[in-house]
């Protein structure tokens, strides 16, 4: 049986990353385990009744959509958007709230960081357990939406590797921004940031109705990149441009982890 | 004597222009007992952090098992057990959770953490809370399954920072007897504390800190011995005539520290003292004698008490 | 001993002791209640009134929504569910904080204040912010034209009325509430997010499948939005329907708010 102190100097781990990312995932599923289920099942219900509504209810007073040179029903339309955006606030849920509370209050993070486990482990593991519960949602939303005949072909279920980048990326970057955040006030802030973003990146109509400044605007949103990547996966109409949105997605996972472990250094280890 | 397992030289800690630590040097024995005693503020907790290798220093010097914790954060981290000024135990996990993922933190194999536990519940008196949720748990449990979580990973050290305050004196006395135990089995010991009769019971040696520097080093008994008389007559003679009969009552004894509310009069006999001042016509409203303690010894040093 | 405490007074006025003192912590926070406020139904109005407003008018025109220009249709839905957040947020949590958090209302209730007016004072409170948000919502309303100023001023008092009988209920829920930690996303996600969207907010509910109405029919917001329409343009639901509409609000408000006063007057007694 090997003791901590062999397992740290086998390891040679570094100041920020002793490769044990993955009992950040132990620590979360052992807490999920007791906890209730009600947040992941009212979280998989938001866009679910999202579609509904906008489906059900708009579609009487919409009928079909055309973008580009494709006209479609408006349901279909709305539907790996409403994918996009799920997967997106199940990642920023964990990624955001949970976060603050680990490290204002709980001070969970400042004891792991009294182990030899480093920075990059704790944002690596909170990272990987967000996107996981990102993954959950997209599947349970992309089951309904089968379930509904709304699938298009058997492209869509690319849509669920896609949906998992966004969850990764919004994750990332929640917990990088959550990590400069002291009060509950600047909290409300990530909510007051992500409703417009919501309503404007184009999951609920496209943006082309919008002058071309605003579009511009939208169009270096990442939710935009997220929705437009998931929809072409989603009708399996791959372009170049789809490379684009995957790169936007890279950029902002590298940038989140990199903040994130620095900034949890410099918090904890100083 | 073998090489320290902690050794620390001119020590210093600047947040801005506050100087919380300032130039301070000792060295800690394997299976020693050790104590930073001072009050809030003294930079105790200060120098524990950087002893746990999670806070950098200013300057100076310091080695853990020959390792520097600023070079060597997770190396050195691996060595130690740690438990903090304030509970912090993961709420959201039962107690016997905590000690098994506190295990994995450390890279732990899944088996030998489950053998651990047992031992380790045993240690803190905690078998029948096993599958309790730590929020459940009293102040003293929690500080004593805090304490066997430092454990789990079998450490070379464990530094203990405040451990007893804000418990109730049956606790403390558990907590005592549980820390006793450790020591007996030759776990290297150091832990911070304001509290004297803490220090006494269990430091073989330690340190007086105040404002960021060491006043005094010994045992706790050598301290007394060096600062302080053997006895102490306290007397209090009402709030407002403790002023005027200072000046006489100094005279006779060899040293007098003057409190708020009383005098503190050092001596080798008590009793023999008191006598001879209610002999000389003075009578104190409420008198008692005891032995000098470390309180006494910070008093000197200071010339404040240790809890304000 | 006169020390100048008047119990009679008090025993008067009581409530308005408390509801200033509500108003008092609450003016900490103007600056997000303001933008929360107004920035929220703003968003929408701009995103979906004008973004789904170009699709709608693409589609069936202005004949699903009674002749009336889609942006102006949903005006007056959000108008009442700016009146309906406000006053939840300031019923629930400060009465689970009063109760729970911080157990402010055992101290206030050791005075002569008792807990009927301890209830009502944070119900005219929470009532005061309503009043803010949805007067200056109002006004932007006018500034982009959505509608005209004359009659239309109704639409204030009705917008805070549903807010009212909204209010009034889930005060008593929040004062029954002795664990908390689902509570919200219950509160948000199963009560409020399918309030909003089922409501008849975006589109008649007439257009949703029959075994969706019912949400509809016991949500405040939907009698506040049909009475908003009825008043502000030329909506024609008939005599009866604008009576129902009325009697089903105050009913809520005054078997909520009377409900409420005994829930408080027990709880500080146990």
């Amino acid at each position: 049986m090997r003791t901590a102190v062999e397992i740290a100097e086998s390891r040679k781990s570094s100041a920020m990353y002793a490769g044990r990312s993955h009992v950040l995932l132990e620590r979360g599923w052992l807490a999920f385990r007791s906890s209730t289920w009600i947040p992941v099942v009212t979280g998989f219900l938001e866009p679910v009744l999202f579609l509904l509504a906008f489906g059900y209810g708009m579609g009487t007073l919409i009928g079909d959509v055309t973008t580009g040179t494709t006209t479609m029903d408006y349901t279909l339309f709305i539907a790996p958007g409403l994918l996009a955006n799920s997967a997106m606030n199940g990642a920023i849920y964990d990624s955001t709230w949970n976060v603050f509370w680990k490290l204002n209050e709980s001070k969970l993070y400042k004891t792991m960081l009294s182990t030899p486990l480093g920075p990059l482990d704790i944002a690596l593991g909170e990272i990987t357990w967000a996107l996981i519960r990102g993954l959950v949602y997209s599947l349970g939303f992309l089951t309904v939406v089968t379930a509904l005949g709304l699938t298009p072909s058997f492209w869509a279920i690319l849509a669920i590797p896609a949906a998992s980048l966004v969850a990764f990326g919004f994750a990332s970057f929640g917990m990088a921004i959550t990590s400069f955040f002291k009060t509950y006030q600047q909290m409300g802030f990530i909510n007051f940031v992500l409703l417009p973003m919501t309503l404007f990146s184009g999951s609920l109509y496209p943006i082309s109705v919008y002058p071309d400044w605003l579009e511009r605007i939208i169009m270096a949103l990442p939710l935009w990149h997220g929705i437009e990547m998931v929809r072409a996966f989603w009708f399996g109409n791959i372009t170049s441009g789809v490379l684009v949105h995957i790169a936007y997605f890279l950029v902002m996972i590298a940038t989140g982890l990199f903040v994130t472990s620095r900034r949890l250094r410099a918090l904890f280890l100083r | 004597m073998s090489k320290p397992l902690i050794s620390v030289r001119g020590l210093t800690k600047k947040f801005g222009d506050f100087t919380a630590v300032d130039g301070i040097d000792f060295d800690v024995a394997k299976g020693e007992s050790f104590g930073l005693l001072g009050p809030n503020g003294a930079g105790k907790s200060t120098t524990m952090r950087i002893l746990a290798a999670t806070s950098t220093r200013t300057s100076g010097t310091v080695e853990i098992l020959d390792k520097d914790p600023e070079l060597f954060g997770p190396l050195v981290r691996a060595h130690l057990g740690v438990v903090p000024q304030q509970d912090n135990l993961d709420n959201e996990l039962t107690v016997s959770e905590n000690l098994f993922i506190y295990g994995r933190y450390f890279g732990l194999s899944k088996k030998f953490i489950k053998n651990k536990i047992e031992e380790l519940l045993e240690f803190a008196q905690l078998e029948e809370k096993r599958d309790v949720k730590v929020e459940a748990l009293s102040g003293g449990m929690k500080r004593r399954l805090t304490i066997a979580r430092g454990l789990v990973s079998e450490p070379d050290i464990l530094l203990l920072d405040e451990p007893t305050t804000g418990l109730d004196p049956q606790a403390r006395h558990i907590l005592w007897d549980r820390l006793f135990r450790l020591k007996e089995q030759g776990v290297t010991l150091v832990l911070t504390t304001h509290f004297m009769d803490e220090a006494e019971q269990l430091c073989d040696r330690l340190v007086v800190m105040d404002k960021g520097a060491i006043m005094a080093e010994g045992s706790p008994a050598g301290l007394i011995k060096q600062y302080s008389s053997k006895e102490v007559l306290e007397v209090r003679f009402g709030s407002d005539r403790n002023k005027e009969v200072a000046p006489q009552l100094a005279t006779m004894c060899e040293r007098m520290e003057t409190l708020p509310d009383r005098l503190l009069m050092y001596t080798e006999d008590g009793e023999a003292l008191l006598e001879k001042i209610t002999h000389a016509g003075m009578h104190a409203t409420t008198s008692l004698v005891r032995r000098s303690s470390l309180e006494d010894v910070f008093l000197r040093l200071t010339g404040r008490t240790l809890i304000e | 001993m006169n020390t100048g405490i008047d119990v009679p007074q008090i025993q008067r006025f009581g409530a308005l002791y408390i509801a200033s003192a509500r108003l008092r912590s609450m003016s900490k926070w103007r600056t997000i209640i303001a933008a929360v406020d107004i920035g929220n139904p703003l968003f929408y109005l701009i995103a979906v009134g004008i973004g789904i407003g170009v699709l709608v008018e693409q589609g069936s025109g202005t004949s699903g929504t009674s002749g009336i220009k889609y942006i102006a249709f949903i005006a007056p839905a959000l108008l009442a569910n700016t009146a309906i957040t406000g006053i939840m947020d300031e019923t629930v949590f400060p009465t689970i904080e009063g109760f729970k958090w911080r157990k402010l209302f055992f101290a206030q209730n050791a005075t002569p204040i008792t807990g009927r007016q301890i209830a009502l004072g944070v119900y005219l409170a929470a009532l005061c912010r309503a009043i803010f948000s949805v007067t200056v919502y109002y006004l932007l309303l006018l500034a982009f034209s959505v509608v005209d100023f004359g009659v239309s001023v109704l639409i204030i008092p009705i917008a805070i009325l549903g807010g009212a009988a909204f209010g009034a209920v889930i005060l008593y829920f929040a004062a029954k509430i002795e664990k908390d930690d689902q509570f919200f996303n219950i509160l948000g996600r199963l009560i409020l997010m399918p309030m909003f969207l089922f409501s008849g907010t975006f589109f008649p509910l007439t257009s949703m499948p029959i075994y969706l109405q019912p949400i509809g029919w016991v949500s405040p917001l939907w009698h506040a939005t049909e009475l908003g329409r009825e008043a502000a343009f030329d909506y024609s639901i008939g005599n009866t329907m604008v009576i129902i509409h009325f009697v089903v609000l105050l009913t809520l408000v005054v078997v909520g708010l009377n409900l409420s006063m005994r829930q408080f007057e027990r709880r500080l007694a146990k």
